[in-house]
């Protein structure tokens, strides 16, 4: 379990104009993980998620504030006394040794008996299958195969936790569905907390149990997948998560500082004066066919743009048609800010 | 059409080693096996007598007597060329670890220092050890004011102050090629292996040091070489008292007027330094190029 209390980290930078100025990149932030979860920080890039990780592996120190580990606090530790582990962007393999003796590593500095490693080092690189890898060196394996040794390698010492600093940002696409997967599969199978960052919020989505969404050092939501998109508490995180029209409250006839939120899955559409109920009426901007559905941009009286997602085959509209537009009540969520 | 151009381009690096090296190599090789001509020079008929000279000194009767002296001097030089080596290797080796460790400006300025000394004449620099070390120097002079000694050390004309003069010379050529591939070490490996438990110390041993081999190799080259070969701090600093082999020759050329015999001498330190870097070439792992 990780304790994150009221952690604060700024980096002194040199201001153009005269001494020393500080950069807040995490600003009192709080957040509990829990034993075998899979939890996911995701923002935009400088929002303080790499650092947040970074300080949970040891690699930096907090300005202020406490980090827990399994109810130690660690702060003050420098990273080859913490039960952390971690999966660089990069990898960062050891370019001298040999998969092998990547994965060793760690076992030899915690003076393993040599044939713990041995046994140890099979049975890690069958769990991230490279087992005919293991006397390659790391520059003649593809970018898949070196994201799995630095995997084994993170894994072998039995860590409690597992960090993860944006792993599948260097693979294509289809690589890193697969390895999606693999991460989930890994997690399940060896019930070590996973601490994930990533900025791909379908990446976040489709693996984690919970995700901490951030933004400018400090975190704006915390929950799980289908909380985070159903229930955004903020226009940030209903715009970052997926796709979201965030329509000012006056236009619906409620309180100006009001934003009201609703997905474009969740819009319908109909011919005007169809069926009664229908919010408000517009006419239609452009129209994309993206397979699944099809993509509508309606632009509504108020001049607001409304983007509409529909799967109705049937009911196709064109460009420069009227419709009405509505939705559900308890589809759309109000946001303050 | 690659191949071609690519010889094309390296032809004046070719052509210069070849007229400036090869060449002065070849007529040095030839006049190793020549006669001395007694006002300089070299004169028939071939002989060994050169060679000869390494090991046997001719009596009066002209009958040879083993002499090991130029066997000595020899390995003296070698020694100290060694010990120059290491010594720069380890402190090179810190320094150019520090640099790297410091950010892009003050690594550029501490740079700049470690090729400072590159635009004063060597000549100069050395004669400055002299007036540092002499017996009314600034060391002495300073430990004397300070109560250390009463009399002055011995610290000039003597192995450690030729050792000092050959380290101060050619530290920045072992510096240079070490903070070379220190640089390009990615800092996040050093983060890794701490992640992985590994000490500091077992980082150096298992990370740094491997990955910074290649660039001390390099540096131990660039040392060795001309430090065995080099007559200017030997001369100066350890007073022309025992000679060694970088001064031998020299004084072949000039004062003893012994070409043949200079010759000879620069051959044989050319093979030591070519056996050195061959066993060097066959040690070193080949490099793997793929990226």
């Amino acid at each position: 379990m990780i304790n994150v209390r009221g952690v604060t980290k700024s980096f002194p930078t040199r201001d153009a104009g005269r001494g020393i100025a500080a950069v807040h990149a995490l600003r009192e932030v709080d957040v509990l993980i829990g034993s075998h979860e899979f939890f996911t920080l995701l923002g935009p890039s400088g929002c303080g998620k790499t650092t947040l990780l970074r300080l949970i592996g040891g690699f930096e120190m907090p300005s202020s504030g406490a980090i827990l580990i399994d109810g130690k606090d660690v702060a003050a530790l420098p990273p080859q006394k913490r039960p952390v582990n971690t999966v660089f962007q990069n990898y960062a393999l050891f370019p001298h040794m040999t998969v092998a003796e990547n994965v060793a590593f760690g076992l030899e500095m915690c003076n393993w008996a040599p044939a713990d490693i041995e046994t140890r080092v099979k049975v890690t690189l069958e769990m991230v299958r490279l087992t005919s890898f293991a006397n390659r060196k790391p520059n003649q394996m593809s970018g898949g195969q070196q994201q799995r040794v630095a995997l084994a390698r993170a894994l072998a010492p039995k860590p409690s936790v597992l960090l993860l600093d944006e792993p599948l940002s260097a693979l294509d696409l289809k690589l890193r569905k697969e390895m999606q997967a693999e991460l989930k599969r890994l997690q399940r199978e060896t019930g070590i907390t996973f601490v994930l960052v990533t900025h791909d919020q379908e990446e976040a989505l489709a693996m984690s149990d919970r995700i901490a969404v951030m933004r400018d050092g400090k975190i704006l939501q915390i929950g799980s997948p289908a909380d985070i998109y159903d229930n955004p508490n903020c226009r940030f995180v209903a715009d970052f998560i997926g796709e979201a029209n965030l329509i000012p409250g006056e236009v619906l006839g409620r309180s100006g500082a009001l934003t009201v939120a609703v997905r474009p899955e969740r819009v319908s559409l109909a011919a005007p004066g169809d069926v009664s109920d229908f919010r408000s009426s517009g006419t239609v901007a452009a129209v994309t066919f993206l397979g699944l559905d099809t993509l509508y941009e309606v632009t509504l009286k108020s001049e607001i743009k409304l983007r509409v997602r529909s799967r109705d085959r049937q009911a196709m509209f064109q460009p420069g048609d009227a419709v009405a537009v509505g939705w559900p009540q308890h589809v759309e969520r109000e946001l303050q800010q | 059409m690659r191949l071609k151009n690519s010889y094309l381009l390296i032809s004046p690096a070719i052509l210069t080693i070849g007229i400036f090296m090869m060449i002065p190599m070849c007529i040095a090789f030839v006049y190793s096996f020549m006669t001395a001509n007694p006002y300089g020079g070299v004169e028939w008929p071939t002989t060994f007598d050169a060679y000869i000279q390494f090991f046997y000194q001719r009596d009066f009767d002209d009958s040879l007597v083993f002499a090991p002296d130029y066997i000595f001097i020899i390995l003296r030089s070698i020694y100290l060329a060694v010990a120059t080596t290491a010594i720069c290797l380890v402190l090179g080796l810190p320094v150019a670890w520090y640099i790297v460790c410091q950010n892009e400006e003050r690594r550029r300025l501490l740079l700049f220092f470690i090729t400072l000394p590159f635009w004063i004449n060597t000549l100069i620099r050395t004669y400055c050890w002299i007036l540092i070390l002499r017996d009314e120097g600034l060391a002495n002079n300073a430990l004397r004011w300070l109560g250390v000694i009463k009399d002055p050390l011995p610290l000039l004309y003597n192995d450690g102050s030729i050792l000092l003069g050959l380290v101060y010379t050619f530290l920045p050529f072992m510096v240079l090629p070490i903070y070379s591939t220190l640089e390009r070490i990615d800092p996040r490996l050093i983060e890794a292996a701490h992640d992985l438990y590994a000490s500091r110390v077992s980082v150096f041993r298992r990370i740094v040091w491997p990955l910074a081999k290649p660039g001390a190799l390099a540096g131990a080259t660039l040392v060795f070489a001309p430090a065995l070969g080099s007559f200017l701090a030997p001369d100066l600093l350890g007073g022309g008292k025992k000679l060694l082999i970088g001064s031998l020759i020299q004084m072949q050329f000039t004062s003893s007027r012994n070409w043949p015999f200079g010759a000879a001498l620069s051959i044989a330190i050319t093979a030591v330094i070519l056996l050195v870097m061959m066993l060097r070439a066959w040690k070193a792992p080949v490099r793997e190029s793929r990226a």
